[in-house]
């Protein structure tokens, strides 16, 4: 069930836009009305999640130390993996965020033969991460030819390199391959390592099964089922929904419509969802934060705020109980006067 | 909200890349591309209008696997007319001129077939007999 159910939706995805677009008259809801209402909750729930991460309050100074942390003169300093000042942070989350440097570090335990256990690294995951992210980012830039018109140069240049095997027409682009050949690896490592299969749930499956649809989706419909696949009409159509006077002035495929409601699907999900580690990233505290916790304290922002009570104010306060009780005070009750 | 110096920088930031396509056109949905019809005024094509706007590429791609690797150069017939396969000799006798038909869509969706790296667009034959 955990990888079944989550499968079954992107199945009943597709089949809710092919039958879907069929129907005369629906093709607007599709192409025009499902887009802009994605695009409306994904920036709403984009907004809506981080601005409840703000919100959150970092009690402790946790970030994780990898390497040595700022101390005296002569012990060398590690600025990258125990970041003292705000510009050796920023490098070290630039790093993160462009190389995946924790995903590079991961290590693994195995037993061979004798017995013996052995922690080795292993770069499979970093590897199928890049991948499949700097694929995707490539994809996302070039489609960015549907929908601006005059599109910029440097799209052309993406294009040329992206398309440089000269395979095929339309011509193949590479990240197109490297799309799904991380997709489904990444995929296969849920599946076939049990480790990773035991604590895999149905929101781990759901977002890979939905981005390798929008990827064979996009795929068959360049390459494969051209029929009434009239991109000047589709560009016509995307152009016109950034520029909002909507127009589809031709009968265009279902695939295309398939197509354009898993990505519909995908912004909807997406700040609900494990995705929104695209934004979350930033606010690791194990990242984001200095390993000064020698030099500067950290104040809790919760603490309610305690004024500091001496000894004296304190018998001040409670003196004539004090005498009262017997207790031995420092500073005698003031002598009464008759 | 704790850190709202940074926070809020790079929501705008996310925002405004998240919309790019938004503003980036400026409302105006520019213009359209309207190819050229045949100026010799040929109505007749190896196939209907919606499947060369659809399915050109793949034709030619197809055709040009069949008479360099596999050396079929029948032609093609539709509605009696022999076609003989070939981007020059099929499509350009009618479609002369490339920048006023090809390039009008082409330009537009940002596509840059490399047919054109080898083959000649018959403005470049005239130009190529003019300079001996
Ligand atoms: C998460 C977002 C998206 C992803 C990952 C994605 C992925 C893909 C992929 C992998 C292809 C194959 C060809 C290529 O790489 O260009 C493709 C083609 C295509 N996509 Fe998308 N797509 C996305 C969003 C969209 C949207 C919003 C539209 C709506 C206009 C769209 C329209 C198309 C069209 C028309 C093609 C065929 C292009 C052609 O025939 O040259 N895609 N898509």
């Amino acid at each position: 069930m955990k990888y079944g159910a989550p499968f079954l939706a992107v199945i009943a995805l597709v089949l809710i836009a092919w039958l879907g677009s069929l129907i005369p008259g629906m093709q607007y809801v599709f192409g025009v009305v499902f887009p802009y209402l994605a695009m409306a909750m994904f920036l709403y729930g984009f907004i809506r999640q981080v601005v409840y991460w703000g919100k959150s309050p970092v009690p402790f100074s946790i970030q994780t130390t990898c390497g040595q942390a700022k101390s005296l003169d002569f012990i060398k300093h590690n600025k990258l993996e125990a970041p003292d000042t705000n510009s050796q942070v920023v490098a070290r989350m630039l790093l993160e965020v462009l190389t995946f440097r924790s995903l590079f570090r991961n290590t693994q335990a195995r037993i061979y033969s004798g017995p013996k256990l052995t922690h080795e690294s292993s770069k499979w995951l970093w590897m199928f991460a890049l991948l499949f992210h700097y694929s995707f980012l490539v994809v996302l830039i070039r489609h960015m030819r549907l929908f601006l018109n005059p599109y910029p140069v440097c799209l052309d240049w993406l294009e040329f390199l992206d398309g440089i095997f000269q395979i095929g027409a339309p011509n193949w682009y590479i990240t197109d391959i490297c799309l799904v050949t991380g997709l489904v690896l990444l995929l296969l490592r849920r599946f076939c390592q049990t480790k990773v299969r035991y604590i895999s749930l149905a929101n781990d499956y759901f977002p890979l099964f939905l981005l390798l649809g929008i990827a064979i989706t996009g795929i068959l419909m360049r390459y494969c089922l051209r029929g009434n696949v009239d991109v000047v009409a589709i560009k016509q159509l995307a152009v016109g929904l950034a520029t909002f006077q909507p127009t589809i002035t031709a009968d265009i495929a279902s695939i295309f419509y398939i197509h354009l409601f898993l990505v519909c699907a995908l912004l909807v999900y997406f700040p609900y969802s494990k995705l929104m580690h695209m934004g979350g990233v930033f606010f690791s505290p194990t990242r984001n934060m200095r390993n000064n916790t020698r030099a500067a304290r950290h104040i809790n922002p919760w603490n309610p705020d305690i004024k500091p009570h001496s000894y004296a104010g304190y018998e001040d306060e409670f003196r004539e109980f004090m005498v009262d009780a017997g207790i031995p005070v420092e500073k005698e009750l003031p002598a009464k006067q008759a | 909200m704790y850190n709202k110096g940074l926070i809020v920088p790079g929501l705008v930031v996310f925002v405004i890349i998240a919309t790019f396509p938004f503003w980036y056109n400026g409302l105006s949905a520019g213009p359209v591309p309207k190819p050229e019809l045949p100026p010799g005024g040929e109505k007749q094509c190896v196939a209907p209008a919606e499947v060369m706007r659809s399915e050109h590429m793949s034709m030619l791609n197809e055709w040009r696997d069949e008479v360099l690797r596999d050396g079929h150069r029948v032609a093609v017939v539709a509605d009696g007319k022999e076609y003989r396969k070939g981007l020059q000799t099929a499509c350009m006798s009618c479609h002369t001129n490339k920048e006023k038909f090809c390039d009008s869509c082409h330009n537009y969706t940002a596509v840059q077939p490399y047919c054109w790296d080898c083959h000649l667009t018959p403005a470049n034959i005239v130009a190529k007999k003019e300079k001996p």
